[in-house]
């Protein structure tokens, strides 16, 4: 195909570690975050929130707010023109609580003010009166009483099926908060035709402009939600917060209006990972053969239903983990209680299931006297496998078994820690002596499905054009950090010729829907979407052209120029939208059984930590990981990928949990939600297995949320190997290792 | 209560009401939105700024204390071109949603003017005031290690 002429490569196409085009003001602070919005007359929004987890609302006097020199606007649920509810699968939670508040921190009324100062003491002057009630916050305890969200499971195979050597546990998991470093933050600016334009920091545009509109009561096309710059996200910008409130108060006052929540409010205003209890049980014969696993899964959803279906869905569907195993129960529930709402964070449920499931492969392992590593191999899926839990049968790259061998063949570090203190768990505190260190090293591998699942129509659309001044490539998609922005050019130049490639992030008004910035999707989806619509601005092209190759230069024929590219394009763009579906998936069927899931991507983790047992203080020292990605399109962004979502699945190994305490969020800060600092990061190792995916681009996988996965479980692997203890619970704290409570 | 302040070179006046960090004050008064908000009580670095040539958090210093004072910010630290720290932290892909971004870039900076050739250790300390979500810092410390021998 390729003509001798055309030896000009563009440079920036797939495969390699290309610059971000948003690298430069990144670094030099002049990129445009939610919350650096600014505008002429522009107002600050201001939230007040319920200080009970559960009370009857029985008063509101908002006249001395009112009143306030300064406050132009203070809305309640009254002021809500069109439905007054949301959710980003069921509208079931009040844009502002009216009646009664079911969590600590539920928004109750909206300000908006001339500064922040205002705001904030016009939020103060608003006197509400509650019935307080006694909330519901044992999530078993809701179970009985039926407060559920949704209840489901997986049977498969033979359910008396029996091996001869049993292990059984129950394990605990704590809430977790995605803290991405930039607070939810936007601006609302009125049309002055009763329409509104949203800047936000989010991850799905169109999925915030229906919940929007719904909620303003306006037809669609009077709300245009604009993607601002994201501080990160990580699932906490999945659900709305306070996009509907900007656009009320917009609307009312007829001023732009901004708002940023401070931390302390982030921690409230977004949605967590589901707090989990596990019990599981695996059977398996004397040479290791899993014979049958049972599970049952226990989310907290917390007071509203956010993600929580899907959610239970995906912890049920993954529990039993990347393994073979053809007599399977497994019982989920997500109950509904008066904590904190939880929903999307990074690996969706596949986190708290991985947890359980290598917890209790190494159990199994000690019980067979097998080799821990030996025992996964041994039952690791394989392609042409059917998922243990609903039988659908990898039709995908499932190098588990390679990614395992890869993994124990990776250099371990030196044997120990030398006296410098900076490497001892206690630190430069001076608390732990070289003598008292002994070192764990423990193993987990965990798998995860790519892009929605069950049926879901997911798409993500394109459009691709051929101008005089380059390629356009536009799109809804978010950009949240991960490097979306690179991904989608070298797709385009790689499929184009073209080196000069500008994505543009379009409002919702210009462009349907890319689906949501989660799931590990959007190098799949709106990769997708690019790869085929530029292969048709390609096609198009050339049949315009006259010719069989395109370069930056025009078309080309047998190896000579036949249409310059300003004659090509001197009329009209060459364009091409596209709608781009994965292949389809189904709901579950009876037994909760079926070809649920359209990809899966897997990862293992083997972590090396020193504790300090006497102490209960630990440092992990090293983690080394192979992971299953398909193919690189950016080897540096997958690197970045894999080493943050590793070092987040740390963070809820041995640091990372929210405190709630009688539905009250006891540590909103991050002086008491301790983050892993750059002393609590350990040299993370990557190998990485490209093995093309089913459908992905160039054969890509995403890869965002598989080294979440199971980083977690083998931290906690490596201490329980150290010391001896159980550690059901995660993150570990100092007191389980020192008193020794199993969790 | 008007305050006169040197930022990046350039004196500057802003009228402060009181109770406002000088982060609040460079964002909202003096137009400097670079340095960024993200836990208003010294924790994570992201507003970390020079003040008298020391490295602080900006959220932490109330505005009305800075006056006479000389403040830098990341948009004062490079030219015409980048600062090394900036180059060397986009070279080596530390940068993912990048809000953590001009605090390390001012926090490494400061570092390196005290010390031009830590070793990782003294990088991995030397910045253990600013928190990054996205990276894990393994591509931070990769950036700022090429520095690390250069002396600059």
């Amino acid at each position: 195909m390729t003509s001798g002429v055309l030896t000009r490569k563009p440079r920036g196409t797939v495969g390699e570690s290309t610059d971000r085009t948003d690298g430069i003001p990144k670094v030099d602070g002049t990129y445009t975050y939610s919350s650096d919005l600014y505008m002429d007359r522009m107002l600050w929004g201001a939230t007040l929130r319920s200080p009970h987890p559960k009370a009857i609302v029985r008063n509101l006097n908002l006249s001395r707010a009112v009143a306030m020199t300064g406050v132009h606007a203070v809305l309640t649920g009254d002021d809500v023109p069109g439905r007054k509810t949301f959710g980003l699968e069921e509208p079931d939670q009040p844009i502002l609580a009216s009646e009664r508040v079911e969590y600590w921190g539920q928004p109750v009324a909206v300000v908006a003010a001339d500064d922040p100062e205002i705001a904030r003491r016009a939020v103060e002057a608003i006197e509400v009166e509650y019935d307080v009630l006694t909330p519901l916050i044992d999530p078993e305890e809701a179970e009985a009483r039926d407060s559920i969200f949704h209840r489901l499971g997986c049977r498969r195979g033979p359910q008396d099926r029996r091996g001869s050597v049993v292990v059984e546990g129950y394990y605990e998991v704590g809430m977790q908060d995605q803290a991405p470093l930039g607070t939810e933050s936007g601006l609302a600016i009125p049309d002055g035709h009763g329409g509104v334009d949203l800047h936000i920091a989010t991850q799905w545009t169109h999925v915030d402009q229906e919940q929007i509109v719904a909620g303003l009561g306006v037809s669609e096309g009077m709300v245009r939600v604009h993607h601002a710059g994201v501080g990160g996200a990580f699932g906490a910008r999945e659900d709305v917060s306070l996009q509907i409130h900007l656009c009320l108060l917009a609307l009312y006052t007829g001023r732009p209006v901004k708002m940023v929540y401070s931390r302390g409010e982030s921690f409230v205003g977004h949605v967590h990972r589901h707090p989990a209890l596990l019990w599981m049980r695996h059977e398996a014969d004397p040479d290791g053969s899993l014979r049958r696993i049972e599970a049952k899964i226990i989310l907290d959803g917390g007071a509203f239903r956010s993600t929580s279906d899907s959610v239970i869905g995906n912890a049920v569907y993954h529990a039993a983990g990347p393994y073979r195993c053809d007599s399977v129960t497994v019982e989920g529930v997500a109950v509904r209680t008066n904590n904190p709402p939880c929903g999307a964070m990074r690996g969706f449920g596949a986190v708290q299931a991985c947890f359980g499931h290598e917890a209790q492969m190494d159990r199994l392992a000690d019980a067979l006297g097998m080799d821990r590593l030996d025992l996964r191999i041994k039952n690791a899926l394989s392609r042409g496998d059917p998922l243990a839990t609903t039988g659908q049968i990898m039709d995908t790259s499932a190098p588990v078994v390679e990614i395992l061998e890869r993994l124990r063949s990776m250099p371990m570090p030196a044997s120990g820690p030398d006296d410098d203190p900076r490497l001892l768990p206690g630190g430069t505190g001076l608390t732990t002596p070289r003598a008292a260190v002994r070192r764990g090293v423990g193993y987990a591998v965990g798998v995860k499905n790519l892009c929605f699942s069950a049926g879901f129509d997911d798409y993500a659309e394109s459009r691709v054009a051929l101008t005089p001044f380059g390629v356009e490539v536009h799109t809804a998609a978010v950009e949240v950090g991960q490097g979306l922005g690179m991904i989608l050019a070298q797709i385009a130049r790689t499929v184009l010729g073209i080196e000069d490639v500008v994505v543009y992030y379009d409002d919702t008004s210009k462009i349907g829907s890319a689906g949501s910035t989660s799931a590990s999707r959007q190098t799949q989806m709106t990769g997708g979407a690019v790869l085929e619509a530029a292969r048709m601005v390609r096609e198009m092209a050339l049949q315009r052209g006259g010719g069989d190759e395109l370069d930056e230069r025009g078309v080309w024929r047998d190896g000579v120029l036949v249409t310059p590219m300003q004659a090509l394009v001197r009329d009209e763009n060459v364009e091409y939208h596209t709608r781009f579906h994965h292949p389809p998936t189904e709901p579950p069927g009876e037994n909760g059984l079926g070809d649920l899931h359209v990809d899966f991507a897997f990862a293992a983790h083997r972590a090396v930590v020193d504790v300090d047992r006497e102490l209960g203080l630990f440092r992990v020292v090293q983690i080394d990981t192979v992971q299953d990605v398909g193919f690189m399109i950016n080897p540096r962004s997958v690197t970045g990928q894999i080493e943050g979502g590793t070092m987040q699945g740390i963070g809820l190994a041995t640091l990372e949990e929210l405190i709630v305490e009688e539905g009250v969020i006891k540590n909103p800060t991050f002086t008491d939600y301790l983050l892993p600092t750059f002393l609590d990061a350990p040299p993370i190792n990557i190998e990485v297995i490209e093995e093309p995916s089913s459908f992905g681009p160039f054969g890509a996988k995403g890869v965002g949320e598989p080294p979440t996965v199971s980083s977690t479980a083998a931290v906690v692997a490596a201490i329980r190997q150290a010391t001896g203890l159980e550690l059901n619970r995660t993150p570990v704290r100092p007191e389980h290792v020192a008193l020794g409570i199993s969790g | 209560m008007r305050i006169a302040v040197t930022v990046n070179g350039e004196v500057r006046q802003f009228d402060t009401k009181g109770a406002e960090s000088l982060l609040f004050a460079l964002r909202e008064y003096l137009e400097l939105p670079g340095s960024k908000g993200a836990c208003e009580q010294g924790e994570c670095g992201s507003c970390s700024i020079l003040l008298d040539g020391e490295l602080v958090c900006a959220c932490l210093v109330m505005a009305a204390d800075v006056g006479g004072s000389e403040v830098v910010t990341v948009e004062g630290l490079g030219g015409p071109e980048l600062h090394p720290v900036q180059k060397a932290l986009l070279d080596a892909g530390a940068v993912q949603c990048g809000f953590c971004t001009p605090g390390f870039v001012v926090a490494a900076a400061a570092l390196l003017n005290e010390n031009p050739t830590p070793s990782s250790d003294e990088i991995r300390e030397g910045l253990a005031g600013n928190i990054c979500r996205c990276t894990g810092y393994g591509a931070i410390l990769r950036g700022l290690e090429t520095l690390a021998g250069s002396g600059k």
